[in-house]
């Protein structure tokens, strides 16, 4: 009677100390092997290859696909009712940033200076500034926002991109999917989704703290488009053209996310 | 008598484990990004005592003039983080395994007594179960720092359609930089909290990989055969 007794005991200590053994195997192995997969799965990503130039350029493929896929689930949130916040003029930077010129650093012959439209039917607008300037203006303060992350505070002041649109009779235009701007040396150029080019408070601006603008900020007419970083607010705008496709862009050839939308 | 004590449910182990290479990769690609405007000091009377970051340690981890891709990466695993963060929030508080991790209102105290025996000044520690007073802070607090941390990048991320979390954060600038701070919690968390796990021994480590502990129960089994 007494015999198994005294041998349940070790043989409980053993059972246990052998589940012990099989449970810290069994998750240690798996700790292990997961561990190493996703250290695998980090250096194949991170070594992933480069996408071959188009519209788009500089970015790991996966990566790119990963922006244009999180476009995609974002866009869903725009509105034109969201509105980027305004503030008064008193709170504007009287000493405007500015990070490049690209595209805008040649000498500007402003006499001879015309927007020019590309419409669909191929006729092209030749426009002036003083054209632009006729239109309704809409002053804008507002916080703009550089995609190295600093902003600044600014006053601009212009024609609603839908003002400048009805005017002209732009609307079988703006059934495409994306305006395209160039400066007039096509050194810089953007694409934007005509979602967020026709938001009430994308303009085209003359107007920079009540003024003109001056040359290093975008003279004659600038894009202000508060719903993108500032790398899509085109400076010196030459050319703007519509399309389904989406236009060339300066920084998403070097690996920015194309949309950039705030 | 030696027995198994389980302690720490698969999913709060795999969500661990899976977070901490997250956060890793979240941390290195949100520096690629600061790094374009890393403005950030702390200044006291005048005199700068830290800049976030000086060069040498820029260099030493091959940060400078990669914004382009620390945006990439940062919104591609912004994903995996917020989504385990789901995951391990809401197993936490379905299953019930929150009322053994939120902090109690006893927890406050007991706190500072668990503090005083971590540094060796008091002899004794207050009585716990699976998680100490000081614990249940710091674990519920790196939760809400998470929430914090999603809520903020959300507001600099999309700070037009999402206004009303810039708003919350007390503006676009202000998000910025409670992101950053967040991001400065997290590693002095990690600091502390790797000591921690060294001192507390192998039984306590090994429970957050096998989920149990092994405890020496007094052989109170033999009389009751």
């Amino acid at each position: 009677m007494s015999e198994p007794k005294k041998h349940t005991k070790p043989d409980t200590e053993a059972a246990v100390q052998k589940q012990i053994n099989r449970r810290n195997f069994i998750s240690f192995t798996t700790f292990t092997v997961l561990g190493v997969a996703a250290y695998g799965g980090w250096r194949k990503l991170y070594t992933s290859p480069i996408e071959t130039l188009g519209i788009t350029g500089e970015a790991h493929k996966p990566l790119r696909r990963a922006l244009n896929k999180s476009e995609l689930f974002f866009r869903n949130f725009f509105s034109n009712n969201h509105l980027v916040k305004t503030y008064p003029k008193s709170m504007a930077a009287k000493v405007v940033r500015k990070n490049t010129s690209i595209g805008a650093d040649s000498r500007l012959d402003a006499a001879n200076w015309r927007l020019q439209v590309k419409r669909i039917s191929g006729e092209v607008l030749n426009i002036t500034i003083d054209e632009i300037k006729a239109l309704p203006k809409t002053d804008l303060v507002f916080d703009f926002k550089c995609v190295e992350g600093w902003d600044q505070i600014q006053h601009w002041g212009g024609v609603r991109f839908s003002d400048f649109v009805e005017h002209f009779g732009l609307h079988p235009e703006t059934k495409l999917d994306y305006v395209g701007m160039e400066t007039p040396d096509k050194g810089y150029y953007v694409g934007l989704d005509m979602a967020s080019a026709m938001h009430p408070q994308t303009i085209l601006a003359y107007e920079m703290n009540g003024l003109p603008i001056p040359v290093p900020h975008g003279a004659p007419l600038r894009l202000i488009i508060p719903v993108k970083y500032g790398i899509k607010n085109l400076k010196r705008i030459g050319t703007i053209s519509f399309s389904n496709r989406r236009p060339h862009d300066y920084w998403a050839e070097q690996g920015y996310d194309y949309y950039s939308g705030l | 008598m030696k027995t198994i004590k389980e302690k720490h449910s698969l999913v709060m182990r795999w969500t661990h484990w899976v977070n901490f290479p997250i956060l890793t990769v979240m941390i290195w690609s949100g520096m690629l990004i600061y790094w374009a405007n890393d403005e950030y000091k702390i200044t006291i009377f005048g005199h700068t005592y830290v800049r976030f970051f000086p060069d040498w340690f820029y260099n030493l981890l091959h940060i400078p003039a990669r914004l382009a891709e620390g945006m990439a990466f940062h919104f591609l695993f912004m994903w995996f983080f917020t989504l385990n963060g789901i995951f391990y929030v809401g197993y936490t508080i379905i299953s019930g395994a929150w009322r053994e991790l939120v902090p109690q209102k006893k927890s406050w105290k007991e706190a500072w007594l668990v503090l005083l025996h971590d540094l060796h000044i008091r002899k004794m520690a207050p009585p716990q179960n699976k998680y100490n007073a000081a614990q249940r802070i710091a674990y519920t607090a790196i939760i809400v720092m998470g929430i914090g941390s999603v809520i903020t990048g959300l507001a600099i991320y999309k700070p037009v359609q999402f206004y009303y979390l810039t708003w919350l954060c007390g503006g676009y600038h202000f998000a910025r930089i409670i992101h950053f701070a967040l991001t400065l919690g997290y590693v002095f968390f990690f600091v502390v909290h790797v000591v921690q796990v060294i001192i507390a021994g192998w039984n306590n480590f090994r429970s957050v990989i096998s989920g149990f502990e092994v405890v020496n129960e007094k052989p109170k089994t033999a009389t009751k055969e």
